[in-house]
């Protein structure tokens, strides 16, 4: 069989413990003696109850943050790790926080009671919950003024969405007063018309410090919120009340406005892409209709009037040529029948017939002499010759 | 158009959106479709105006009622 030293022993039995994920932070209830309080400010002290004893130790630092009395007698609830003190051969309590029991221990039963009675009203059905809109102009937020988590909303606010105007609605956010002062906080930015979120934080804290975001009053004025609220309480670890019943629970205050607003630079890569298919879009446009005027063009082309007109002319002009020619003919044989009647009549005019060796005989009025009873004995009459004439006596 | 100034981010960016999706059903007529891109070039700058100059307005509401 392995022999060790105390030491060694005691060693192991220290790693044993160290390892050990339940003694590493537990709660311990018990009753407080042998309490002594050392010059270096450390706590030194025993808790009891019908079964054992357990050796604590608290040291200054965390024993200066101790609010409550704490005396002999008195039960309290002590938080810390368990560990081996090597020099004594002891295990014992390192605690870090001490409560007195019935603080602590009620705060759980109440939040559980409130958490169980809200959720069987219904106040935490999802389908509650409204939306939170996408480009707040006005956001109201709900905090302490003072406080390191009212700073941390503004960077942020300023940083992704300076478009929007923040209201802050003050109030205490720890105490006994802050309930009600929260309460009214909300009411003031919900009697407002121009509010699109709310925005209800508080840092991180313990337990009581967070507490107000867990009374009922708080808790039905953020259900009751006409305004959409997005809590952000505490640290990622601390749920709350308030967080059940926001339309949005964000783990902190800063992440509680990056959760209100869009962040600048994805809208301003968002712009750039819609101004690129704004341009493509025209661009498309412009070729569509470039192309079916292409189209239309080459139809009116096809289909042009032009052509018929350009046929249309040469049919006229075929048809004047025709008709040119024809009327040529046509005025070349009337030409021709002219000159033959000219021929015609020439040869039956009186000069002509004369010539031959006709004559004309007239009385001495010049009246044609055409029948023998015309004329009687010793009547002067006048022959027309060719040249000359002759006058003569009718003899018979 | 004169209007555009006057417009919130939001309604800005989804006048803009809306005719981005309007010419992207097409079937406008060029007059049209030149129309809904010039208007989306001033909405445009006008977000993009509206994000850079931006200024974050810090305002209070007490319990006397609103108050700087």
């Amino acid at each position: 069989m392995q022999t060790f030293s105390v030491g060694e022993i005691t060693s192991y039995i220290h790693e044993l413990f160290d390892a050990d994920d339940v003694l590493a932070d537990v709660w311990v209830r018990g009753e407080v003696s042998n309490l002594t309080v050392a010059r270096s400010g450390h706590w030194y002290f025993t808790m009891k109850d019908a079964d054992a004893q357990l050796r604590c130790v608290m040291f200054r630092g965390a024993a200066r943050s101790v609010r409550i009395d704490v005396g002999a007698g008195d039960e309290i609830l002590a938080r810390g790790r368990v560990s081996v003190y090597a020099a004594r051969g002891e295990y014992q309590l390192y605690a870090q926080s001490i409560e007195a029991v019935g603080g602590i221990g009620d705060l759980h039963r109440q939040f559980e009671a409130l958490k169980a009675k809200l959720d069987a009203e219904g106040l935490f059905d999802p389908a509650r919950k409204q939306p939170i809109p996408a480009f707040p102009v006005r956001i109201g937020v709900a905090t302490s003024s003072t406080a390191a988590a009212w700073h941390d909303i503004q960077n942020v606010l300023r940083r992704r969405f300076p478009l929007a105007e923040v209201v802050l609605s003050p109030t205490l956010v720890q105490g006994v007063e802050a309930p009600a002062q929260i309460v009214m906080a909300l009411e003031r930015l919900n009697r407002r018309a121009d509010i699109d979120t709310i925005i209800m934080a508080r840092g991180g804290g313990s337990l009581e410090d967070l507490w107000s975001f867990n009374d009922e009053r708080v808790a039905r004025a953020v259900a009751s919120s006409r305004i959409p609220v997005i809590s952000g309480i505490g640290h990622e670890i601390d749920f709350t009340i308030v967080d059940f019943v926001a339309d949005l629970r964000a783990p902190t205050p800063s992440a509680a406005a990056e959760l209100a607003t869009p962040n600048r630079d994805d809208l301003l890569l968002d712009l750039d892409r819609l101004r690129a298919r704004l341009a493509g879009l025209l661009g498309n446009t412009l070729a569509e209709h470039s192309r079916d005027l292409g189209q239309a063009q080459s139809a009116l082309r096809f289909f042009s009037p032009r052509k018929m007109i350009a046929a249309a002319q040469r049919d006229v002009a075929d048809g004047r040529l025709r008709l040119s020619r024809a009327a040529a003919l046509k005025l070349e044989r009337l030409g021709d029948r002219l000159a033959s009647a000219t021929n015609a009549s020439e040869a039956a005019s009186p000069e002509h017939t004369l010539a031959r060796g006709y004559a004309l005989v007239t009385d001495e009025s010049g009246a044609l002499i055409r029948e023998a009873a015309q004329v009687s004995r010793d009547q002067r009459l006048n022959v027309q010759l060719s040249r000359d004439r002759i006058r003569v006596r009718v003899d018979d | 158009m004169d209007d555009i100034k006057n417009l919130s981010y939001e309604a800005a960016y989804d006048e803009l959106a809306a005719l981005v999706a309007r010419m992207e059903s097409g079937e406008l007529s060029l007059e049209k479709s030149v129309a809904l891109y010039e208007r989306g070039q001033k909405l445009s700058a006008h977000c993009q105006a509206l994000l850079e100059e931006a200024q974050l307005k810090i305002t209070r509401v007490d319990e006397a009622g609103p108050a700087d």
